[in-house]
């Protein structure tokens, strides 16, 4: 369905990695076991393979960001690619410049990436129709559309985890109104075939027809938390308390926040996920955050891993064309 | 001169004509109906064989971008598109740059009309003074220097007092409100219907009740005042409910639907088409469905264009950032016959829907087939079809989300006030 005329090349392999809907569960898993080949790179003594040397890969972030930012840039780097950071929300735009004009002047620079961050929903899928043939685009964060590599580190972290995705149980607490996060991540969950998908919120902050993906509504964190093998938490964003979405802090944590007692009606073994910065008090108590039941510090590393498995791959190039090269 | 419209179907059925008879113009009357008239000479003869013969079309509502959008299109351009479809008769908004709120701004449109004469040209005059929503614009003095109704275009009024103190005066002045209901609180800078599609693309959403909870309240307003009010463009099946209580209960409202909102659903949007980009949006299929019984059980009775057409820019960005709107016009009759094709309505229902009824709404004594009556009129080639593609469209906008679409009928012909404006070679 969505993005795939657009995200796959005549052969069927990645060109461009906007979204995880719509994509087969056999193309999931090759990013992952790509992802898996790639994580040993960091601990090597030269932390670099050569697969990308020569190409230029620009970070066109139309809104600030620095971990996700970072992480790309250090995944291109240990890739040999050459990166520009272009932060176009304070230079290009402000001077008037359009969207399409801005492209055109990095095509004409000879990019041959273009990792893109933007608050609008469909930003990255309309840079795609955009581009010349041989530009790749990963979608870094598209409003509150998808944040497909964020989504595929965290599967990643669960494979490390749990093995398979078939019997698992997860739940996705918070924000789900806003988030590009858990958009793709139930997508990404479903296609991998876990056994069930949950979200877990007040009303106010689950979008409409919300089912349609394939999810289970909570709106009681315990009921939502029953059994699971996997709690995926949200960033809950400080500027929502100020609308009408909810009261306070202390009556959202209180409801919704994760604490060890909470956790006990998870699976013992279940662990527990965010994608980060934490708010710690808010949606995440510091004593779950920091416990052994925590993944969060793995995810960040697996996100450098995750990246440069999909630049490679929509590069046309795989972590077993590594040692040939080397 | 004189116009001998021979061999057609004559199809009026307002007036319950449907017969193989020929029709007679001169000047820029109707002047004669089977029978020729004594002394009649005709100087311009039509082969009107196999064709049906209708009444010139009314739009409710293009926009022809004059004043203020000329970057977008032009009179010459969307008046000859509209000829294209068969229409001679528009009504535009006023949220024109400058706003209609002063007779200088009607008096240029006027112009602009007599100078193009392809369509007659209907201005709705500022129902506040900027489309501010704040303070009544000048409506008894829009309305004598030509303004057909008042309305505040798209732009809200959020002052509840305000809403009602405009009834009012409008109604003192014989005038009637074009309404177009959206509460911009609920709104909330939406982009989509709120519903799967929104959920998916997690494009910013518009609820149903955007529509509705402004619907309602204007209409409690409208029982208030007794002002005669047409809501224009309504999108959902909950909104057509409203209206046909409202008429129950004999206030005195009418109501209209948008070309789009009759074929296309949230769906359609698909991978962020802007040209699907829609105010109102396009909503769900039984909201399509409700719009189309709205037709059918009378509580809809006209049909427009909305017609939009944009610059190549106003459609090229990020979903949300593109400018809403579709063109539209040269396709409104070929869309409808297209409903009546897949027998979602009728013919003898579609066809007053683009002329007498839209005429009754905005009081004008045009949509008719009738001796006496002005001679606007459309000949349409049943059988032949009109293709929608980008290089074929005369509107200088380019953002018709029927592109690649194959529609039945083609209109050879268009005849206003006695002069042929438009024929197809």
């Amino acid at each position: 369905m969505t993005g795939n005329t657009i995200q796959l090349d005549n052969n069927g392999n990645l060109k461009h990695f906007l979204t995880t809907e719509g994509l087969s569960q056999s193309l999931l898993q090759k990013i992952l076991d790509h992802a898996e080949s790639f994580a040993t790179v960091g601990d090597r003594p030269v932390k670099k393979v050569p697969l990308l040397r020569g190409k230029t890969i620009a970070n066109l972030f139309f809104e600030p960001s620095t971990r996700t930012r970072t992480t790309f840039e250090l995944a291109a780097k240990r890739l040999s690619a050459d990166i520009l950071n272009l932060n176009i929300s304070t230079s290009a735009t402000s001077k008037g410049e359009s969207l399409s004009d801005t492209l055109q002047t990095l095509e004409a620079m000879h990019c041959d990436m273009f990792v893109v961050r933007h608050a609008n929903s469909g930003a990255a899928h309309y840079i795609a129709t955009q581009v010349a043939p041989h530009i790749s685009v990963i979608n870094a964060g598209d409003g509150r559309h998808a944040h497909p590599t964020q989504a595929m580190l965290d599967m990643f972290t669960i494979r490390r985890h749990k093995k398979e995705f078939e019997n698992l149980r997860v739940a996705i607490v918070g924000d789900v109104l806003h988030s590009r996060v858990a958009r793709s991540e139930i997508h990404a969950l479903n296609t991998l075939g876990v056994l069930e998908t949950r979200i877990v919120a007040p009303h106010t902050l689950i979008p409409k027809e919300v089912e349609s993906l394939g999810v289970h509504v909570h709106h009681d964190m315990d009921e939502g938390l029953e059994g699971v093998d996997v709690v995926m938490m949200l960033r809950l964003q400080r500027e929502r308390m100020r609308g009408a979405l909810l009261p306070s802090e202390f009556e959202y944590f209180q409801r919704y926040g994760l604490t060890g007692k909470r956790l006990e009606k998870a699976k013992p073994d279940a662990i527990v996920m965010h994608p980060g910065p934490i708010n710690r008090g808010v949606e995440i108590d510091s004593s779950v955050a920091d416990s052994e039941r925590s993944v969060i510090l793995q995810q960040v590393s697996h996100g450098i891993a995750v990246r440069m498995a999909v630049m490679a791959m929509t590069m046309g190039r795989s972590g077993d064309d590594m040692e040939e090269n080397e | 001169m004189n116009i001998h419209i021979k061999g057609g179907r004559l199809f009026d059925p307002t007036n319950k004509l449907d017969a193989k008879q020929d029709l007679f113009i001169a000047d820029d009357k109707i002047v004669g109906i089977k029978k020729k008239p004594g002394g009649f000479d005709s100087d311009v003869e039509i082969d009107a064989k196999d064709k049906i013969v209708i009444p010139g079309l009314i739009d409710l509502c293009a926009r022809l971008r004059e004043p203020g959008f000329e970057y977008k299109a032009t009179f010459e351009t969307e008046c000859y598109a509209a000829n294209s479809s068969g229409i001679t008769s528009i009504c535009c908004p006023p949220d024109t740059k400058p706003v209609i709120d002063t007779t200088a701004v009607v008096d240029l449109i006027q112009q602009r009309a007599s100078e193009t004469k392809r369509t007659n040209v209907f201005p709705l005059g500022a129902l506040t003074l900027g489309l501010q929503g704040e303070q009544l614009a000048e409506m008894n003095t829009l309305k004598q220097a030509g303004c057909i109704g008042v309305s505040n275009a798209l732009a809200p009024i959020e002052n509840t007092e305000v809403l009602r103190r405009a009834f009012e005066y409008a109604r003192s002045c014989d005038l009637t409100v074009f309404f177009y209901a959206e509460d911009t609180s609920l709104r909330n800078n939406g982009v989509a219907h709120e519903g799967q599609l929104s959920t998916r693309l997690g494009l910013p959403p518009i609820p149903e009740t955007a529509e509705t909870v402004a619907l309602s309240r204007a209409l409690l307003l409208v029982e208030q005042t007794n002002v005669k009010t047409h809501f224009c463009r309504l999108s959902t099946a909950r909104g057509v409910k409203l209206i046909q209580e409202a008429q129950a209960k004999d206030l005195p409202v009418t109501a209209d639907v948008a070309i789009c909102n009759l074929h296309l659903t949230e769906m359609d949007i698909a991978d962020y088409n802007s040209d699907c980009h829609l105010q109102p949006p396009l909503r769900s299929e039984r909201d399509r469905q409700g719009l189309i019984n709205g037709i059918n059980d009378g509580v809809i009775t006209a049909v427009c264009s909305d017609h939009q057409p944009h610059d190549v820019d106003a459609k090229s960005a990020p979903f949300s950032l593109t400018e809403p709107g579709a063109s539209t016009i040269e396709h409104l009759l070929p869309l409808l016959l297209h409903l009546v094709d897949r027998k979602e309505i009728k013919l003898e229902k579609a066809i007053p829907l683009l002329t007498s009824q839209p005429a009754n709404i905005l009081g004008i004594d045009k949509g008719r087939i009738e001796i006496d009556k002005d001679a606007d009129i459309c000949i349409v080639d049943l059988d032949k079809s009109t293709n929608v593609e980008q290089d074929n469209l005369h509107s200088a906008g380019k953002n018709s989300p029927f592109k690649g679409w194959e529609l039945p009928g083609q209109v050879s012909h268009t005849i206003l006030n006695g002069e042929v404006v438009f024929t197809r070679e």
